[in-house]
């Protein structure tokens, strides 16, 4: 083998991977540092004046984007704990050799292939407040897509709807990874199905629980397509999520500065978050 | 009496699991529903499960409407996920195998720098992804939805951990034969890694195909628009319209869902095993 044969398999990615991943990381942040329009072509450095301008709430980018973080953090707050107990629920009812087993994992599994579009379409129309299925079969009169809080109803049910068999099926093969002799010599020593739970199921989940619980935190916290298409950020920006906002920002009012001091801010808080989970879930026992 | 109980508590679970699964269809089975229903059907306020009359209009007009050029969209989408696929395969793949196979100096500084971007919240990259494919010159065209997200490390850290199980003898076999390491790759590892490489290329396919918050702002003018982008503009402009939107909706989860039903099994193992994420 030549040296440079290993160079050579690696070059293809390396090239792709350096313009679009290693280049742009640097410079986001380098644009962040700048007034940045696309359109201008004086594009003047600024420092942190980015920064400065996003953590005072009084300006007008500040008060916009720390809007947008808290709406970022309501459906994070409330959407990761339904979407890490309800599907562990269905996991562990599923967690058997039964008939019909692999269909009703098929078919909760279904929502997640069809993307945020098609489900942002369909629950648009279900959840509308005049001819909508949701209102009808309730016996309801709420506006789901304008009113708060009715609005974070939805928008956390669409989206335990959309990707419940996704963390149902990680927890699933994660139950299967358990040897079956744990849970018999426990039952051998006398414990109950509560018991059996605490003292084997939820410590050999552990590694599987701490990947769904980070995955399923930036994962909502990077909530976009239900909300640009049921909600639209209405009321009055209220469930404009940070992302939607970075978007909205850079993509189309191209203050790309601004825009890219936002996503490094955000970057904080979602890297901040993962070190807590890690933090949270390392397992005491060892040193 | 224990038995009566067991059979009970199957019941019970049936029972439960039933419920879900037609909460998790009977959106599904309205949306289907509703697309075969004239305007004025799907916009009543008691809803019917059985359309009546039964007419494909709506499915006429949208595809004939100059506002929505589904079929323009739809081919773009099939173009871009199945570029974005082949491509995802084309570089992970050499990638993947020199990482696990090959000994060379950098090996384990390249492999490392990879996979720490496992870590780095793709939010950082939207704005200068952006601005990079402005300079290329791609914006409003298909390579901005092809090629950028090939640069993510799934890919190459999915191969590599596939390769890494593959026996060696073959290859050292091979080796003894005078074969080149390109050689070996492509008539021995390639071959064995056929179920790898194609969950590999399903997943990129599916990513690709329902990706949204990219291509709504990097594709602009309505002929270059994938599905997802072309029905979320669609939708802004007319959402009223229920009867189009859900014949636009199932228009794109068709492919999709012809895939899962084809390939369930290798979609959900190869999700549930790996944990790649839309």
């Amino acid at each position: 083998m030549r040296w440079w044969t290993p160079y050579a398999f690696l070059a293809p990615y390396l090239a792709l991977f350096t313009v679009f991943m290693i280049v742009p990381i640097g410079f986001g942040f380098w644009t962040s540092l700048h007034e940045w329009d696309i359109n201008l072509p004086a594009k003047p450095f600024v420092g942190l004046g980015n920064y400065a301008e996003l953590f005072d709430p009084g300006s007008v980018d500040g008060g916009r984007f720390w809007t947008a973080m808290r709406a970022t953090g309501i459906f994070t707050v409330a959407s990761v704990p339904i979407l890490v107990v309800l599907p562990l629920l269905v996991a562990l009812l599923m967690n058997g050799r039964f008939a019909g087993r692999n269909v009703y994992r098929a078919v909760y599994f279904a929502p997640y292939v069809l993307g945020v579009a098609v489900v942002g379409l369909l629950w648009r129309f279900l959840l509308d407040g005049n001819i909508g299925l949701v209102n009808h079969y309730l016996g309801l009169d709420v506006q789901w897509t304008t009113d708060l809080p009715p609005a974070w109803i939805a928008l956390v049910g669409v989206t335990v709807w959309w990707t419940l068999g996704l963390n149902s099926v990680i927890f699933l093969a994660g139950l299967q990874d358990i040897p079956r002799e744990l849970h018999e010599a426990a039952m051998v020593d006398g414990a109950g199905a509560w018991r059996r739970f605490l003292a084997v199921t939820l410590p050999g989940l552990r590694p599987v629980l701490v990947f769904v619980v980070n995955a399923t935190i930036l994962a909502s916290a990077n909530m976009f397509g239900q909300s640009y298409l049921i909600t639209a950020g209405a009321p009055a920006d209220q469930t404009k999520t940070a992302i939607y906002l970075i978007a909205e920002t850079g993509l189309r009012q191209f203050d790309m500065g601004t825009a890219s001091a936002m996503s490094f801010i955000l970057a904080a808080f979602l890297m901040a978050a993962s070190v807590l989970v890690f933090g949270a879930f390392r397992d005491r026992r060892r040193p | 009496m224990t038995r009566d109980l067991r059979t009970l508590r199957r019941a019970l679970l049936h029972l439960v699991l039933a419920v879900i699964a037609a909460l998790y269809l009977s959106p599904l089975l309205y949306m289907l529903v509703t697309s075969f229903k004239t305007r004025e059907a799907a916009q009543s306020t008691t809803p019917r499960w059985v359309p009546d009359p039964v007419t494909a209009d709506a499915y006429r007009e949208i595809l004939t409407s100059p506002d929505s050029p589904v079929l323009t969209w739809f081919l773009n989408s099939l173009l871009a996920a199945t570029g974005h696929a082949a491509l995802v395969l084309a570089t992970a793949a050499p990638a993947a195998y020199a990482l696990a196979r090959l000994r060379f100096r950098l090996r384990t500084p390249i492999f490392s720098m990879i996979v720490a971007t496992l870590f780095v919240p793709p939010v950082v990259l939207l704005i200068p992804n952006f601005l990079i494919v402005n300079e290329l010159a791609w914006i409003d065209s298909l390579p901005a939805v092809i090629v950028p997200a090939v640069a993510g490390a799934f890919g190459v850290f999915f191969l590599r951990q596939f390769f890494l199980t593959l026996p060696a003898e073959l290859e050292e076999a091979a080796e003894l034969d005078g074969c080149n390491r390109w050689q070996i790759f492509v008539s021995i590892a390639l071959p064995l890694s056929k179920p790898a490489l194609a969950t590999l290329f399903l997943l990129s396919f599916l990513a690709n195909w329902n990706d949204f918050l990219w291509p709504i702002y990097v594709l602009l003018s309505p002929e270059a628009l994938t599905l997802p982008a072309g029905l979320g503009n669609f939708q802004g402009a007319n959402n009223i319209r229920y009867d189009l939107l859900m014949a636009g909706a199932v228009i794109a989860s068709l492919p999709v869902i012809l895939l899962y039903l084809v390939a369930q099994r290798w979609v959900i193992e190869g999700i549930s095993r790996s944990g790649i994420r839309g």
